[in-house]
């Protein structure tokens, strides 16, 4: 590449795009429920999403009570402790955390930050929300299906998900998880297209791809790999509905059950864990790729500084993409494949370390001789900092084969992912509500109720999660209904245990405080106007706030600039919008 | 599972060369200004739709490589036992190639404005691929009465599963197929027509190349192929 | 500025939670301290790269923080810096990876006079047997399992004649020697754990999979199954006791009536 600053070009009028070719709604059902606007339907997700997150969140408390206190609430006996891990987990992971990013965050913000009118197959994306809400209304059903939910836990590894001796593996419970999952996965593909194409042939004019904001390139990331992981879940989900309904043996070997030959033969239980981890690592990055573009956006605005680093930023988002799909069997080191699979693994893991400490380093880097604005979302982004480089540290242990030998399968296991893709990406997410509240609203969310949340959220969280990896160094196993009575966990842990489970219904009971700020701000919060963060991204540069259907009015925005243009030497304010037209020739392109 | 390695590292190889040519290098803090300066940085000029289809076959192609991968692993085990392949499936395939060549006539035709042949060709080859459709239905019925069951053997549960799910992509390009040919009849704008009778067409040859692939696997063509790719997994 | 604090307590609290919390790691009791090894290795670089980071971040925000006036600097990149840090990455990566890839190969190489001894785990007890006087385990096959044969032996195999079986009972090993666990279950997944041994596998029903050690240590100690096998998964518990070579023929030999063929014998 050669460095040589390009001279200002001449100014491209704007083009006048009529907005005509969107479907514009006429009802008040067509506008607000089965609508085709992509900031519809994003609310829809989000909210949609945040309830299940709610239903999550109190089963976690569920569960955390068991382990703090056991004995004490006898309804949690060990069926409902094994329905209660499995349905907090898929439910957090996949309808929780993957809708958030990719059909909340990614609905809304694509179309707006490539500054497109809408998402280039809005009839799809429509479809895509009502198929997600179905896959929620059969995943709950489950709840009140006889047998109740599965209790398989979140892997659903067979032969177990589907025998008599696993909560609902003979009953609905299995089944119904199963074909939502499907449901789930062919609705997301709908939505997945639409964020892919319309990074693709939606953006801007003068939108390239190395001036898209490092959210576009995270969630644009992401989606891509989801279009391509999610089929391997829809696999596995396949056969083994076909093994647990119609008797096949894809992955169900000659089995005694309860003392009782089956029928089953030669199915092999590893080859749905390849499928399903084939699908679940990607499935890691999926969440933590958008959280990372997005962190980087909340951080460079809000230090007034440019992403330290955008290129480097951009290739470790597509190496750690790429990487992702080559270390899916590290979560299998001691699962009884072939050990020396261990070797390339291990090292591929451990390898996609680099490209994701470089971020980390990034970021810092940011912060360093910037103008920092210690606003909420600041204060979460730095927040995930801390979170995500604790849950990635510890990630070496585990990824590092003969490390994760002790410690696989043990609270330090649950610990580690809690902070990699549990605490760090939901810290994101409540940073990014409450920078981009004002754009979807008008209004500022309310400031101190947000200090509030965030302080019991980030120390809260910490505590829980921070103590519990010692727990899985003494060998406390995880996914143990009763932890009693063993010689080699001391008193003192179960102590622990208990004040993790405390501090969680704290951490828990807080977020109750994040919702009525949601709702309570609508019509109360401070006025936001249009960039209220002074940001130079497309979304904030709308003629109106809240944008309307079509976002810009008649006129499509032309693009001239990067997305980072913070404090450019020369210029009068600290931010140019990435609509600015170039500025005198004499700064145009003030090399560093 | 080398199988879906390869696919998606074949996906990687079209990605890598599509951003090599989005000056992924270059400084954007340095490049203000419009676009005209950045040629072949803009969407590119297909339509929407076509770019998405490619996506779409992307998701089918992982689908069918990840079964695939699935059953190379699943008949590296004991209890295989290969199903003889029913004849029906040689006049079946024909008819499927029937059908794309129908298709692919049907594309050139529109591109000519040539309305008549264009709506011909659809119908043939909707009609090629119902009876496709039929006669795989009928191969299941054969074996179903010559007692390979869905449930006896793996290798009997994964033709069923495999050629069921090619046979639904199939039933959903023919709800495709019906409203091309609606449009086509109602003679709307020929540009709408035309790019509706080539996103069937491309779908229907990527499902004729995953039906090869398929064909060719079941029938133990590729079994060799298959156990060598097991033998570097394992 | 609270956050600053926020920081800093978070850095040097979590390094003062490593050093004097009581909860550590069980004595172990078998050779695999090299995996402590590259544990403490891993815990030292990363906790030192975590307060590194953690700390300069909370300097960062102290000293940049928002004043009026102050414009932040203009620095879109640092190449040099960047690729340094890479570099630096790097090396601490290969620094934990290279000592696991070596420990790894020991833990997958079985050494030649280990003896087997296999684990069978079912819904929700372990089971054991020991080859007897042969040496060696005689053939298996889940399809055999009766309420008189539960594990599943072959009839017609001589070598599993002698082999003997313990169903519900404690497994010993003999102090010294290495072992080489052959591990099978009967129904669903399952995981032979000892805490004291640091070495885990999977037992997966179709398939025979291995671990390897050698019991350093004389005691009892607890086995787990660390692989949800359904709802009884936490009462799915034995023990193994590791005693000296003397303690452990004597007892082999009480066992001696346990064999297969006699177990069988009333029926023939």
């Amino acid at each position: 590449m050669v460095d040589v600053p390009l001279g200002p070009a001449g100014l491209v009028p704007p083009a006048e795009v009529e907005d005509v070719e969107l479907y514009h709604p006429h009802s008040w059902v067509t506008k607000y429920v089965f609508s085709q606007d992509a900031k519809v339907i994003a609310i829809q997700y989000s909210a949609t999403a945040l309830a299940v997150g709610l239903i999550a969140l109190v089963l976690s408390w569920l569960m955390r009570l068991q382990l703090g206190f056991p004995g004490v609430f006898s309804f949690i006996d060990a069926n409902a402790y094994y329905q209660f891990i499995t349905m907090h987990g898929m439910m957090m992971v996949v309808y929780v955390l993957t809708a958030l990013f990719l059909g909340g965050f990614g609905n809304y913000l694509i179309p707006l930050m490539v500054g497109a009118r809408d998402m280039v197959f809005p009839y799809a994306n429509m479809l895509s929300f009502w198929l997600y809400l179905l896959a929620v209304l059969v995943l709950v059903a489950s709840f009140f299906a006889p047998g109740g939910p599965t209790g398989a836990g979140w892997t659903l590894y067979p032969p177990q998900a589907i025998t008599s001796g696993t909560p609902g593996g003979q009953d609905w419970g299995i089944i119904l998880m199963l074909v939502s999952l499907m449901i789930f996965i062919i609705g997301f593909t709908m939505g997945g297209l639409n964020y892919v194409v319309t990074v693709l042939q939606g953006r801007a004019r003068g939108m390239t791809l190395m001036r898209m904001p490092l959210t576009v390139w995270g969630i644009f990331t992401a989606s891509v790999m989801a279009l391509l992981a999610f089929p391997a879940l829809f696999v596995g989900a396949v056969m083994m509905l076909f093994d647990r309904v119609l008797g096949t043996s894809f992955f169900m070997p000659a089995m005694v059950e309860m003392g009782q030959q089956t029928d089953r033969n030669g199915g092999s239980p590893l080859l749905f864990q390849h499928l399903f981890w084939f699908f679940g690592h990607p499935e890691v990055y999926i969440v933590a790729l958008p959280a990372f573009g997005i962190v980087s956006d909340l951080i460079s605005t809000h230090a007034r500084r440019n992403v330290f680093g955008y290129r480097m930023m951009v290739w470790a988002i597509l190496a750690i993409g790429g990487l992702s799909f080559i270390v899916w069997a590290h979560h299998m080191y001691v699962s009884g494949m072939n050990p020396y699979f261990g070797f390339f693994f291990a090292t591929t893991t451990l390898i996609i370390a680099v490209p994701t400490a470089i971020k980390v380093y990034n970021w810092v880097l940011t912060l360093w001789r910037g103008d920092i604005h210690l606003t909420v979302p600041m204060l979460f982004a730095l927040a995930f900092i801390v979170t995500f480089l604790n849950g990635g540290l510890t990630g070496l242990f585990l990824g590092n084969v003969v490390v994760d030998v002790p410690l696989s399968d043990t609270m330090f296991v649950v610990a580690h992912f809690h902070m990699v893709m549990g605490v760090a990406p939901i810290l994101v997410i409540f940073g990014a509500i409450y920078h981009w509240y004002p754009k979807v609203t008008g209004r500022m969310l309310n400031d101190t109720l947000g200090k509030l949340h965030f302080w019991v959220t980030f120390l809260g969280a910490y505590a829980i999660f921070f103590p519990m990896h010692y727990l899985g160094l003494i060998g406390m196993p995880r996914r143990y209904h009763d932890v009693a009575d063993f010689a080699f966990i001391p008193a003192s842990a179960h102590t622990l245990n208990a004040f993790i489970t405390v501090v969680a219904l704290i951490v828990g009971a807080v977020q109750l405080v994040f919702l009525f700020n949601l709702i309570w701000s609508l019509r109360h919060g401070r006025e936001a106007g249009g960039n209220p963060w002074r940001a130079t991204t497309l979304e904030w540069q709308t003629p109106t706030t809240p944008p309307p259907h079509g976002n810009w009015g008649n006129e499509t925005p032309v693009v001239y600039r990067w997305a980072y243009d913070y404090s450019v030497p020369g210029a009068k304010e600290d931010f140019l919008p990435q609509n600015h037209p170039p500025i005198a020739p004499a700064t145009a392109g003030a090399a560093p | 599972m080398s199988i879906i390695i390869l696919f998606v590292g074949l996906l990687a190889l079209i990605a890598g060369w599509w951003l090599a040519r989005q000056r992924l290098a270059a400084k954007p803090w340095l490049e203000e200004g419009a676009l005209g300066e950045f040629p072949g940085t803009e969407a590119t000029a297909l339509p929407a739709v076509k770019v998405g289809l490619g996506v779409f076959l992307a998701v089918v192609g992982a689908l069918f490589a990840l079964f695939l991968s699935a059953y190379s692993m699943r008949m590296g085990l004991e209890d295989w036992r290969s199903i003889p392949t029913p004849g029906l499936l040689w006049p079946n395939t024909g008819m499927l190639i029937m059908s794309s060549i129908a298709l692919q006539w049907a594309k050139v035709s529109a591109d000519r404005d040539d309305a008549d042949v264009t709506k011909v060709c659809l119908v043939a080859g909707g009609v090629f691929a119902a009876g496709f459709l039929i006669g795989q239905l009928l191969v299941w019925r054969q074996l179903n009465a010559s007692g390979y069951f869905l449930a006896a053997n793996p290798a009997n549960a994964f033709f069923y599963l495999i050629t069921g799910l090619h046979g639904l992509h199939m039933l959903g390009g023919l709800v495709a197929l019906e409203r091309t040919i609606e449009k086509a009849w109602r003679g709307g704008a020929t540009d709408q027509v035309r790019l509706s009778v080539d996103l069937c067409a491309m779908y229907w040859h990527f499902l004729l190349l995953i039906w090869l692939i398929l064909f060719s696997l079941l029938t133990g063509w590729a079994d060799q192929f298959v156990e060598i790719c097991r033998q570097l997994l394992t | 500025m609270a956050i600053v604090l926020a920081l800093v307590l978070v850095a040097v609290g979590s390094v003062l939670f490593h050093l004097v919390s009581p909860w550590w790691w069980t004595p172990i009791a078998s050779n695999w301290g090299y995996i402590d090894d590259t544990l403490i290795v891993t815990f030292w670089i990363t906790g030192a790269v975590f307060v590194a980071v953690v700390l300069f971040m909370a300097y960062c925000v102290f000293r940049f923080r928002h004043k009026p006036g102050q414009r932040a600097h203009y620095e879109p990149e640092n190449k040099r810096l960047e690729w340094w840090l890479t570099v630096v990455t790097g090396v601490g990566v290969a620094a934990m990876l290279a000592p696991g890839l070596v420990v790894w190969n020991q833990f997958v190489t079985v050494p030649e006079d280990a003896t087997d001894v296999e684990i069978v785990g079912q819904q929700w007890q372990w089971s054991y047997r020991l080859p007897g006087p042969d040496g060696r385990l005689g053939k298996s096959d889940t399809r055999n399992i009766t309420p008189e044969n539960p594990l599943g032996l072959s009839k017609d195999d001589p070598n599993a004649q002698d082999d003997v079986v313990i169903e519900g009972a404690e497994l010993r090993l003999p102090l010294g020697k290495p072992v080489k666990a052959l591990l099978r279950s009967i129904d669903v997944l399952h995981d032979f754990y000892v805490p004291e041994f640091r070495a885990k596998m999977d037992l997966v029903p179709g398939q025979i999979s291995y671990f390897w050690l050698t019991p350093t240590r004389t005691g009892t100690f607890e086995v787990l199954c660390a692989e949800l096998c359904g709802v009884g998964h936490p009462q799915m518990r034995g023990t193994v006791v590791v005693e000296t070579e003397v303690a452990y023929q004597n007892w082999l030999k009480e066992q001696s009536q346990r064999t297969f063929a006699r177990l069988n014998a009333p029926e023939k």
